[in-house]
């Protein structure tokens, strides 16, 4: 059973198993503007919770990404360096940026729902 | 005063119109005791034009120009003809007083030219994409050695005994901050066996070709070693004019080449401004340093051009950035770009041999005069001699003479005993039969 | 009456407004340009060379084995192309540009003309020095007047470049405390500073503290003493800040860093506010860089070159990099040897190779000999006057975040006034373009939103100022009036609409390529 989480950075985590699929949301896209660019993981990199894990760039900015629960990462969505625009057309499906092996559980039940997340946006 | 289109009238109007009863009112924050009379500086006042220019013209005086007579210094700068289109064009107000390209619709001159420059460099170098240049040849390379630092993750960087020694110290400036720098013992006249250097923690090797001693060296055979290691090779190119007739460092498999440009369009400037050309493989575009100019459309579907990827840049990246560099070479990239076009294929190269004959030739007279032996066995347009007395006091003898001999290796390498009687020699187009006679029978003399 | 039948019509007739393509695409003065490798034809050439053939035999057999591809063109095509280029071009000499923290002032052409005199462009930086006393005379005679309007005891004259000079400071201040015996990582930015601040600091070895700003626009004195310690190396502010305005307590803030141990590193690209007024030394700055294309009007060339030397003060003086230039009975000398250093210095090494922007030296002493100390001093003050005057007539009708007291030599706008109209700082800029203006600086400085940053420098005329606040006013208006006619895919009438910079940036295209020919038919 899969379930989607929010971080107060705007990236969503969609855990299946012991498998964090790992994007920005619908919110931040549309800050960001145009996508142009993004910077992703090799697999086999460690991240902590809270750290530094991709880079996403639009012509006038670019924006760290950080890994909302922490683990290896496992692989990175190859289709984003020919197609960035898929991460404005679709961010919280087909311009997922990573995917990682979670090393801890509970860390993702400390994250928003998407309605914590959807209350969080509308007070910023 | 000239310059200053405002009357007083207007400053009394101005000053109302804000609400203050004067200008010193709008520097109300600035605490009193800071605010110095103009007596404080010991300066003169303000002067004409007329009184400018002879002072100026005074001081201009008090040097010996390079075209004065018979010259022959390298080891860097050039001293090439310029058309004099060149240099009328950069001069026109919308070029020389314009800003960076930062808003494209209006700048699409400036755009325009940098792109073709970029492409110019790519094709010299043979290499896939050209930045639209960096301050100059040194800060290039020391650019350059960061960037193979960034890209291989490791800190080492070797530099050839060839590499020009102020190239050399730029580099140990720059990137002994981020990794450690190894510089190999001059070689003049040999290629230094830098490969042997090269092991599993090099980032780079740098090498120059034509080194600074005037050497043509092959580069593959270093390109190789480097690779096998897992190393990048920087190829550094001083003498942009070379490319006209020298292999392409690119078609030598140099990963990075960084260059001086100075050679075309731009006159020796005693040192500066002078144009970094730096160009790289396409798979490591987004490391490298400087502004890039990129193709585009606009609204209605014309063709034009923007300043692109300027996130690797300071003004967006801040302490992310790939360089802390804001400027490029500007008007003296435009200068380069003017005078290759004016040239193109034909008469660079035209040029390159009419520079290597001339070298060729003055190296077999000067062969012959007692005194000196030419120890660079493959060169450009400048190689090293021997000479039976130190260089430095040759060259002050000549000097005396009106002739500019050179550059002496040991103002270069100042600590080094074995080359104090060392003479870097260039000629280029500008040299006559009648200099070079000059040069030989003065050395003769000198040296006898 | 006697017949005269030469009469022709001297007067338009009502015209069709009714836009008329033309047959070429040009419209009268207006021409589109093709690029080089587009016009270029094999074999031609713009310059005369004799052809002479050569021995390869001394070119260590890396003779050119491939053509390199450069177009070839003949010189009425080249002066035609660039002459054409040029004229999509806007410029200082063409119109204000109100560019913040650029200082767009006027390019004299005198300093043009002396910078090309032989005896200062036509010398090689390694000729034997008794043979160039001339030219380090003007590289003397600049550091004089430098340290004098800085009121520093040094200037180290060799950064090719603003942030190049911001770099050659911080590695000042790197070796001055190595040389002390510590350790110190830290430097403390204001978040207000310019990009190449902390690019410059990381790039120099150093982790970045940001100090947040006051709501009076100023460093907030209080985080920054609280964030002195022994690891903090230096602070980097500028002043006038970036926000236009002068640091109150900046001696304040001198003071504690000096306490804490620390330097003050000042970044001087806003110098023209302040110069013949007040001495950044008196202030308690250890190192600022000096840029002579902005505060000294050497000509900003559609981006470079520019020239950024450094004051120092008695404390970071022995470490300016080689080479060192001395004035003693035998002349002047450049100091280019480890050995031959003068007692006291201890360089931290070289900037760049040879000396610095001789270039940019000529053309700098010119101005300031043609300016004099007084010219200075009322430059900065026009400068101060002109940017108060627009703050004064646009604060009603746009919204200034400081607007309540004086501004330096540039008035900082915000896009509140733009609030729920649809159009954003870049449309209202993009619709000065249509008004025949550079915009201002956009979105810089960083903490306020869509910032205008607007300094119209001492160049300009009144009547040039009432125009500009005048168009500005009716754009003002007009967008807080909702009426997005003119924002909307503005700009409509420069030589190129909007850019598509997205495209640009996802599928880079950084260079022309020989298209692949087409096949003969079978």
């Amino acid at each position: 059973m899969s379930e989607v989480r929010f971080t107060e950075q705007h990236e969503w985590v969609r855990v299946d198993g012991d498998e964090a699929t790992i994007g920005i949301t619908k919110y931040a896209a549309e800050q960001l503007g145009d996508v142009v660019y993004v910077e992703l993981p090799e697999a086999g990199r460690k991240v902590g919770a809270g750290g530094e894990a991709a880079v996403v760039e639009s012509v006038k900015a670019a924006s760290e990404v950080y890994a909302p629960v922490g683990g290896e990462v496992t692989g990175s969505n190859d289709a984003l360096s020919g197609d960035p625009a898929k991460v404005n057309a679709d961010p919280e499906g087909e311009g997922w940026f990573f995917k990682l092996k979670l090393a801890d559980k509970s860390e993702f039940s400390k994250l928003m729902s998407a309605e914590q997340y959807a209350e969080f946006v509308k007070g910023i | 005063m000239r310059y200053h289109p405002l009357t007083p009238d207007d400053r009394l109007a101005m000053i109302e119109r804000i609400g203050v009863t004067s200008v010193d009112a709008l520097f109300r924050d600035v605490p009193a005791s800071a605010v110095v009379p103009l007596s404080a500086f010991d300066l003169p006042d303000t002067q004409g034009e007329l009184e400018v220019e002879r002072k100026l013209t005074r001081i201009a005086a008090k040097s010996v120009a390079a075209g004065a007579g018979p010259f022959f210094c390298g080891a860097g700068a050039y001293r090439h003809h310029v058309p004099a289109s060149v240099d009328h064009l950069i001069q026109r107000s919308e070029f020389l007083t314009s800003y960076t390209p930062y808003q494209p619709e209006i700048a699409q001159g400036t755009l325009q030219y940098m792109f073709e420059f970029q492409t110019q460099v790519a094709l010299l170098t043979g290499m896939e994409v050209a930045n639209a240049s960096l301050y100059d040849g040194s800060t290039a390379t020391a650019e350059a050695v960061l960037m193979a630092q960034r890209i291989t993750r490791r800190p080492k960087a070797i530099l050839s005994g060839g590499l020009h020694p102020h190239y050399s110290e730029t580099v140990e400036t720059m990137a002994e901050l981020s990794g450690q720098v190894v510089r190999a013992n001059a070689t003049p006249g040999k290629p230094d066996d830098v490969i042997a250097l090269i092991d599993d923690k090099t980032a780079c090797v740098v090498v120059q070709s034509p080194d600074v001693f005037g050497l043509i060296r092959d580069l593959r055979p270093i390109a190789a070693a480097a690779h096998a290691k897992g190393a990048l090779l920087i190829a550094v190119v001083t003498e942009a004019v070379s490319l006209g007739l020298l292999e392409a460092p690119g078609f030598q498999d140099a990963d990075i080449v960084a260059a001086e440009g100075q050679s075309i369009g731009n006159g020796l400037n005693f040192g500066g401004p002078y144009v970094g050309l730096f160009a790289t493989r396409e798979k490591y575009l987004r490391q490298m340093p400087g502004r890039l100019t990129g193709e585009t459309a606009d609204a209605a579907g014309k063709r034009g051009y923007v300043l692109t990827l300027s996130t690797r840049e300071q003004h967006i990246r801040r302490e992310k950035a790939t360089s802390n560099i804001c400027t490029n070479s500007g008007l003296c990239t435009l200068a380069f770009t003017i005078h290759l076009s004016l040239l193109g294929e034909e008469g660079l190269t035209r040029l390159a041999r009419l520079n290597h004959v001339r070298a060729c030739a003055l190296a077999d007279r000067l062969a012959k005069v007692k005194g000196v032996n030419v120890i660079t066995p493959a060169f450009f347009n400048e190689f090293t001699v021997k000479l039976s007395r130190p260089a430095a006091e040759v060259v002050e003898a000549l000097a005396g003479r009106g002739i500019i001999a050179g550059i002496p290796v040991s103002r270069l390498m100042p600590h080094d005993p074995n080359v104090r009687d060392l003479l870097i020699v260039a000629v280029t187009e500008t040299s006559t039969d009648e200099d070079c006679d000059a040069l030989a029978k003065a050395l003769a003399e000198v040296l006898s | 009456m006697t017949m005269n039948n030469q009469g022709r019509p001297s007067a338009p007739g009502t015209i069709d407004n009714h836009e008329l393509a033309t047959i070429s695409g040009d419209r009268g003065l207006d021409h589109e340009e093709p690029l080089i490798f587009e016009i270029g034809r094999d074999g031609m050439t713009g310059v005369d060379l004799p052809n002479v053939q050569i021995a390869d035999t001394r070119l260590g057999g890396m003779r050119r084995r491939q053509p390199i591809g450069l177009p070839g063109l003949s010189e009425p095509e080249v002066v035609r192309h660039y002459v054409r280029l040029s004229r999509m071009n806007y410029a200082i000499d063409a119109g204000l540009y109100p560019l913040g923290s650029c200082t767009m002032k006027h390019n004299p052409r005198l300093n043009e003309k002396m910078a090309r005199l032989p005896g200062f462009g036509d010398l090689h930086p390694m000729a034997p020095q008794s043979t160039v006393q001339g030219a380090l005379e003007v590289i003397s005679e600049l550091m004089k007047w430098l340290t004098t309007l800085t009121g520093m005891p040094a200037v180290a004259m060799s950064p090719k470049a603003g942030a190049h000079g911001e770099l050659c400071g911080l590695l000042t201040i790197r070796a001055a405390i190595a040389a002390r015996g510590e350790t110190r990582r830290r430097i403390l930015v204001p978040e207000s500073a310019h990009g190449t601040n902390p690019a410059t600091a990381a790039f120099a070895g150093f982790t970045i503290d940001e100090v947040k700003g006051t709501a009076d626009g100023r460093v907030d004195m209080i985080e920054l003493e609280g964030k002195l310690g022994p690891d903090v190396a230096a602070i980097m502010l500028t002043n006038p800040n970036t926000c236009g305005l002068f640091e109150r307590d900046i001696r304040h803030m001198a003071d504690a860093t000096h306490k804490a141990g620390a330097y003050f590193y000042c970044d001087g690209a806003n110098f023209n506010a302040i110069a013949g007024r007040v001495r950044p030394g008196d202030l308690g700055i250890d190192a600022m860089h000096i840029n002579l294309h902005k505060t000294f009007s050497t000509p900003h060339g559609g981006g470079g070159p520019g020239a950024g030397p450094v004051v120092l003060s008695e404390a970071l003086a022995p470490f300016a990099p080689l080479p060192l230039l001395v004035h003693d009975d035998r002349g002047f000398r450049l100091i280019e040897d480890r050995d031959e250093l003068p007692a006291g210095a201890r360089p931290f090494g070289r900037m760049s190779a040879f000396h610095g922007q001789m270039g940019m030296f000529v053309r700098a002493l010119a101005y300031m000999l043609s300016h004099g100390r007084d010219g200075v001093r009322q430059a900065s003050e026009d400068a101060v006057l002109s940017a108060n005057y627009i703050l004064a007539s646009l604060k009603d009708v746009m919204s200034a975040p400081f607007g309540d007291g004086p501004c330096m030599h540039e008035a900082l706008f915000d896009d509140s006034f733009l609030e729920g109209t649809g159009i954003t700082t870049l449309d209202f800029a993009k619709a000065m373009i249509d008004e025949g203006y550079h915009p201002m600086t956009m979105y810089f400085p960083l903490v306020v939103h869509g910032a205008m940053l607007i300094e119209p420098t001492e160049s300009e005329s009144k009547e040039s100022l009432d125009r500009f606040i005048h168009v500005l006013r009716e754009l003002a208006l007009e967008a807080t009036a909702r009426n997005t006619a003119r924002f909307d895919g503005a700009p409509h009438y420069a030589p190129r609409r909007r850019l598509d910079e997205t495209a640009a940036a996802r599928k880079p295209v950084l260079r022309w390529r020989q298209k692949d020919l087409p096949q003969a038919a079978e």
